[in-house]
């Protein structure tokens, strides 16, 4: 299994650190893994991306120019990243930012409401998490425990307390994702 | 198996500098490699094993500080940038004058000048054929994964020991930022100066006993026959690192036509478009050096009797291609060497390099080697 991943939005979105999360999940599942961000001047507000790849065996490319899965949360990294993914691949996005959907027919397509929902419950700071619940449904490629032991890994301890609201919001996400386009 | 953790490349030369029993960091920050001071400033080393990190006031100064450092049988390190190696520069030069073991590391970006931030493999020539004035080499490590990273602190030190020579981590801003799953070493401690002493103490600068010689540290010689004779020893140390510390890893190259070498980042770019050639069908490897200085030639020799070309992938103007060039001529071989790069901290993707193999090889591609008559 290989799993090579494109999380692109705005800084601030916690967009590095869903990839973070993800990478350290798949170590708890004693995966390989390659976190690869697009660096430099981004800050709040920039767009921001990061490549993920979890896989069985050894990692060779951080590079990559078609993906797997990709996850795309402004118009910006949709007009960049739509084409990239592979055929037969999957794309899920926020409509939340994105004024033109995707439009390709030859990948699977879905979409989560994450910016209403992390709204919806109080705290605008479980978007990432919300979304990363909606892929783990769609590509159920790590275990809920391990994806709780790589948030212990990957969050300092003063933040530990919350880490049940982080797992709610993966439920959430879980639970609210939609499908747009199966192929 | 020692501790898992999900780091930056940059982070875990830090801590590995830490666990290798590193005696000083003496740097200045400039990016993409900031993260090694930042990461050794929150983990306050000098309160766990007396590790000393210090930010000088420029990359001039950290290079002199690594030299002192070096001269008392220390084991110390700096860390820098493109930018920041040239600065260095003269400081490299006297150091290895003076056969002084140290590590550098250099996380490179795009040049010339301040360039860019973004990775790059612009600095070849600069670490391999010397970089400062005079006759020297430095022993060129290139990691591919984080993992190495970490591995090549500890073997960077012991061959910088060994040889009384600095050794230099070539890496690039990619390597640096890029977090990956590390299995981290276990701790050694700090030599003793009892151990320095043992160890070293025939030219360490460590105060002096009655009972030997006062060591003396300096590159400076103002009689040419002497100056001569230490070129010469130099030139014999560099020739022993070629027969005994070079190291490769090769990929899918047993049935290989052609053949793609690349180093750090760029290599592993290149194990994907290996694994898209072999797909189309076209047999390709991949070599990878691992040290830089001393360069492979050997085995390139070796595999230019029965390749049909060799690729250089670097994310340079073509550098290292020179030194496969003379690997060939050396070989008696005319097989066909051609580059393939990106400049300025553009990283090529996988297919480009398939593309570009497929478009400088066409020739052979069609009709298979050119002899000439």
């Amino acid at each position: 299994m290989t799993e090579e991943m494109i999380i692109a939005g705005f800084g601030g979105q916690g967009v590095l650190s869903m990839g973070k999360i993800l990478a350290y999940s798949g170590i708890m599942e004693d995966k390989e893994v390659t976190w690869f961000p697009s660096y430099g001047p981004e800050m709040r507000g920039g767009t921001a991306n990061v490549t993920v790849i979890i896989s069985d065996t050894r990692i060779s490319s951080p590079i990559l120019h078609e993906f797997d899965t990709a996850i795309i949360l402004n118009q910006q990294s949709m007009d960049k990243f739509e084409k990239s993914v592979k055929p037969g691949g999957t794309l899920l996005y926020d409509p939340n930012g994105v004024l033109t959907p995707p439009s390709r027919n030859d990948i699977n397509i879905y979409k989560v409401e994450g910016t209403k929902t992390a709204i919806e419950m109080g705290n605008p700071k479980v978007f990432n998490m919300i979304v990363f619940g909606s892929y783990l449904k769609i590509r159920p490629i790590l275990s809920l425990d391990n994806v709780e032991k790589g948030l212990q890994k990957s969050l300092p301890e003063r933040y530990h307390k919350l880490i049940p609201l982080n797992l709610e919001a993966i439920k959430k996400g879980q639970e609210i994702v939609e499908t747009v386009q199966e192929v | 198996m020692g501790e898992l953790r999900l780091m930056k490349g940059n982070e875990v030369l830090a801590e590995a500098a830490i666990r290798c029993g590193c005696d000083g960091y003496f740097g200045y920050p400039i990016t993409p490699q900031s993260e090694v001071m930042e990461t050794l400033m929150l983990r306050q080393p000098w309160n766990e094993t007396g590790m000393v990190v210090l930010q000088a006031e420029s990359e001039v100064a950290s290079i002199n500080m690594v030299y002192g450092a070096a001269g008392s049988g220390k084991k110390s390190m700096t860390s820098s940038s493109s930018p920041g190696i040239s600065l260095m520069a003269e400081g490299i030069s006297y150091i290895a004058g003076a056969e002084l073991p140290c590590l550098i590391v250099n996380v490179q970006r795009g040049g010339p000048g301040l360039g860019t931030i973004q990775p790059s493999q612009a600095d070849y020539f600069q670490a391999v054929k010397g970089g400062g004035h005079g006759d020297y080499k430095l022993i060129v490590l290139a990691p591919a994964s984080v993992q190495e990273m970490n591995d090549f602190v500890d073997l960077g030190f012991e061959l910088a020991f060994k040889y009384r020579n600095p050794a230099m981590i070539l890496t690039d801003g990619a390597l640096g930022q890029m977090m990956e799953k590390v299995e981290l070493a276990d701790f050694k401690p700090r030599w003793t100066d009892e151990e320095i002493n043992e160890k070293w103490g025939d030219w360490a600068t460590t105060g002096k006993p009655s009972s030997r010689k006062k060591n003396v540290i300096n590159s400076l010689e103002m009689d040419s026959d002497i100056m001569e004779a230490n070129n010469r020893r130099f030139q014999e140390k560099y020739k022993q690192m070629e027969k005994e510390e070079t190291r490769y890893e090769l990929f899918q190259c047993d049935d290989a036509d052609f053949i793609i070498i690349a180093y750090g980042s760029s290599s592993r770019v290149c194990q994907k478009s290996v694994e898209i050639a072999r797909a189309k069908g076209l047999k390709v490897g991949l070599l990878r050096p691992i040290t830089l200085f001393p360069f492979p030639n050997k085995i390139i020799a070796e595999l230019a009797r029965k390749a049909k070309g060799f690729l250089s992938v670097e994310m340079s103007a073509g550098q290292m291609v020179e030194d496969i060039k003379l690997a060939v001529y050396e070989s008696g071989r005319n097989t066909r060497v051609n580059h393939f790069g990106r400049t300025g901290g553009i990283i090529p993707t996988p297919s480009e390099v398939v593309d570009a193999l497929e478009d400088k090889f066409s020739w052979e591609l069609s009709y298979g080697v050119k002899r000439s008559y």
